[in-house]
């Protein structure tokens, strides 16, 4: 793609991007992004959801710089345990003496870390397996989409206890099981989507023009899915972050001392009474982060996808 | 099911046959999917990193005994061989014996199970009985606050960790204002005074006329059910908003308002009564989520059912119980879809 140089545009970067005669394929889709933020913009909770995700982002990256304190190392364990919330310890302190707040920066890290990896690895095949199946047809198909249906059978939190029960607690292998369990709601939709272009002139066209059936999967019917399948993964998101955050409740997803939240939460419980800020902070923290996730989701389905918003 | 569904299709030999071949096609895709689970559970076994031989002989075990006990539990056969054996002995409830409690982990799974199901169900009925109402209305009066209210519902239910939202309810409800019992099903006075029979104690106290115990009982489930309510209810009250929106904007709703029906009987009984179809399989697929979400729920009301009962066989690396657990769980989600689809061809007469 050689691109039009931005530098110059007619009249106005505004014009520019709205141009209804893009000159190169930058521009139009530089274009459609904008026209799809004016959208996106315009909606204030899918902006609020957008901030906290950034926010999020931003924490993760930062935390030793937001941090006041070590999250592993705690304070004096005679005099700085269990300390109710104030100027100092902002959430308060746990039961070794270590500073909620600081744990809760720290646990953005291992959230965005779940959260990245289960959408590498789920998306892609969730995404080959569902094109794949749609393009071939036939029994590729039925075969396909019958393990797809096994693993919906499962409720995913419980197919993931099992596979980490098999696996061993830790946290890669929490994220392992979480993307066992995720893909297959993408293959579905990835598959839909892939019937609904399959028999289309252009595929017809790039057929006639003796592409290869790799070729038409990977270079046309794959980017056509993607869109669907980020508003899906997005929405998702917030069903990941809950999943590692039951299985480190459970004590299968990360380890101490490890900052996790859901752990968090659950060393809570036991000063649940006359404790209450052990286990409410990072429980918030969850909460927070995967409301944004599903502002952010619910707002991108409506830019990319005006058919589902009602 | 078969014999279901051969009388509804009677009288008519075209809607027989059809009823029949579906009836069939339904039964093998149940056949596929439950020899699915099945085979994922045995996968998910033979990847444990625990040797099965080992935990039964212990570690100094002399290579004979390790050999023989080996071949006793069919390990030394070929893995297909070992896969119809898990298979036939999974089809007779046979999961094996749990290691935690001794007991057959079928014996175990029935026991707890009813605790499970009271709870669950007791969720369903409120968020449905909730949920169906504040829905019609949020349909009826959009963009009303009731209709932002079950949008707020919707998105905390989506959002919230039930785990922490139990725990700060515990913490409000039981701590601080003492209006329901704590964890647990029953107070321990109170487990002497009756004999389970189905299990399920609200049920076994009311029919034995143990009163005391049995508003015991109910303080006990009062806060898990409504919080599994709350998390059914957000779901149904959307759902069912987004199907009434459906069916008030249909024809048939101007031509029932021109015939100068009431409003009310326009919405509930016409609407509602369209919208209804595909609630059920709403209502039974929040009924499902149920029991997954039991799982955590359970632990923090420490609910003695099948979700406590899996998370202590993992603690304790105890895979008989939990694959056994994981395969009656992943059982009832199937049976629940399949029931859901059923309904919706006999309330549906378009299907039919």
């Amino acid at each position: 793609m050689a691109g039009a140089p931005p530098l110059s545009p007619p009249a106005g970067t505004r014009a520019w991007l709205l141009s209804p005669e893009p000159a190169s394929r930058w521009q139009a889709r530089l274009g459609r992004f904008y026209l799809g933020w004016r959208a996106f913009s315009k909606n204030p909770l899918a902006v609020l959801g957008l901030g906290i995700v950034l926010l999020l982002v931003l924490v993760a990256i930062f935390a030793n710089l937001i941090a006041p304190y070590s999250p592993i190392v705690g304070g004096d364990l005679r005099t700085e345990r269990l300390l109710p919330p104030s100027a100092a310890h902002l959430f308060g302190t746990d039961d070794l003496a270590r500073d909620i707040f600081s744990r809760v920066v720290y646990g953005s890290r291992t959230t965005l870390w779940v959260v990245m990896l289960v959408a590498i690895i789920a998306t892609p095949i969730g995404l080959l397996m569902g094109t794949v199946a749609g393009y071939l047809g036939g029994w590729v198909d039925t075969v396909l989409m019958r393990i797809t249906d096994i693993f919906l059978a499962f409720p995913r939190l419980i197919l993931a206890l099992a596979f980490v029960a098999a696996l061993g607690p830790g946290i890669d292998n929490a994220i392992i099981a979480i993307a066992i369990t995720s893909w297959p709601p993408y293959a579905r939709i990835a598959r839909a989507e892939t019937l609904m272009i399959r028999n289309s002139d252009f595929i017809a066209a790039v057929k006639l023009q003796g592409a290869s059936t790799p070729r038409i999967i990977l270079g046309h019917v794959v980017p056509l899915c993607l869109s669907s399948l980020i508003v899906r993964v997005t929405l998702d998101m917030a069903g990941i972050i809950l999943t590692a955050a039951g299985l480190g409740f459970l004590g299968l997803g990360a380890q101490p001392p490890m900052p996790e939240w859901g752990a968090m939460v659950a060393t809570g419980r036991n000063y649940l009474i006359d404790q209450w800020w052990v286990a409410a902070m990072p429980g918030a923290a969850i909460f927070v982060v995967s409301l944004g996730f599903n502002l952010l989701g619910d707002g991108l389905r409506d830019v990319l996808d005006p058919k589902a918003a009602r | 099911m078969a014999s279901a569904t051969l009388n509804q299709g009677g009288g008519h030999v075209g809607a027989l046959r059809l009823f029949l071949t579906r009836a069939i096609k339904f039964g093998l895709v149940l056949a596929t999917t439950l020899l699915g689970l099945v085979a994922v559970t045995f996968f998910i076994g033979r990847i444990v990193p625990i040797d099965p031989v080992l935990a039964v002989v212990g570690d100094r075990a002399p290579p004979a005994v390790y050999d023989r006990a080996r071949k006793e539990l069919g390990l030394d056969r070929p893995l297909i061989e070992q896969f119809v054996i898990y298979v036939k002995k999974a089809a007779t409830g046979d999961f094996g014996n749990s290691v935690l409690t001794t007991n057959p982990v079928m014996s175990d799974i029935l026991t707890t199970f009813p605790a499970t199901l009271e709870l669950a169900t007791l969720g369903t009925l409120i968020g449905t009985l909730i949920g169906i109402p504040l829905g019609v209305l949020a349909a009826v009066k959009r963009g009303s606050w009731i209709d932002q209210l079950v949008r707020l519902l919707g998105l905390v239910g989506y959002s919230v960790p039930i785990f922490w939202l139990g725990l700060m309810g515990l913490l409000l409800f039981y701590a601080k204002l003492g209006w329901v019992e704590g964890p647990g099903r029953l107070d321990v006075t109170y487990s002497y005074m009756y004999t389970p029979v189905t299990n399920i104690v609200l049920l076994d106290t009311l029919m034995q006329g143990q009163m005391d115990a049995f508003w015991n009982a109910l303080s006990h489930i009062a806060l898990p059910a409504c919080l599994l309510g709350y998390f059914s209810l957000a779901y149904i009250s959307r759902m069912t908003r987004s199907f009434m929106l459906n069916e008030l904007a249909q024809e048939y709703v101007i031509a029932a308002r021109v015939k100068g029906l009431s409003e009310m009987r326009v919405i509930w009984r016409h609407a509602l009564r369209n919208a209804a179809v595909p609630l059920v399989t709403v209502i039974a697929l929040s009924y499902a989520n149920l029991l997954e979400g039991s799982v955590l729920t359970e632990t923090v009301f420490a609910w003695p059912g099948l979700g406590q009962y899996i998370t202590n066989s993992l603690q304790n690396a105890d895979m008989n119980a939990v694959l056994g657990g994981t395969l009656v769980i992943g059982a009832v989600f199937v049976l629940l879809n399949l029931v859901s689809d059923i309904l919706y061809h006999l309330l549906d007469p378009r299907t039919r």
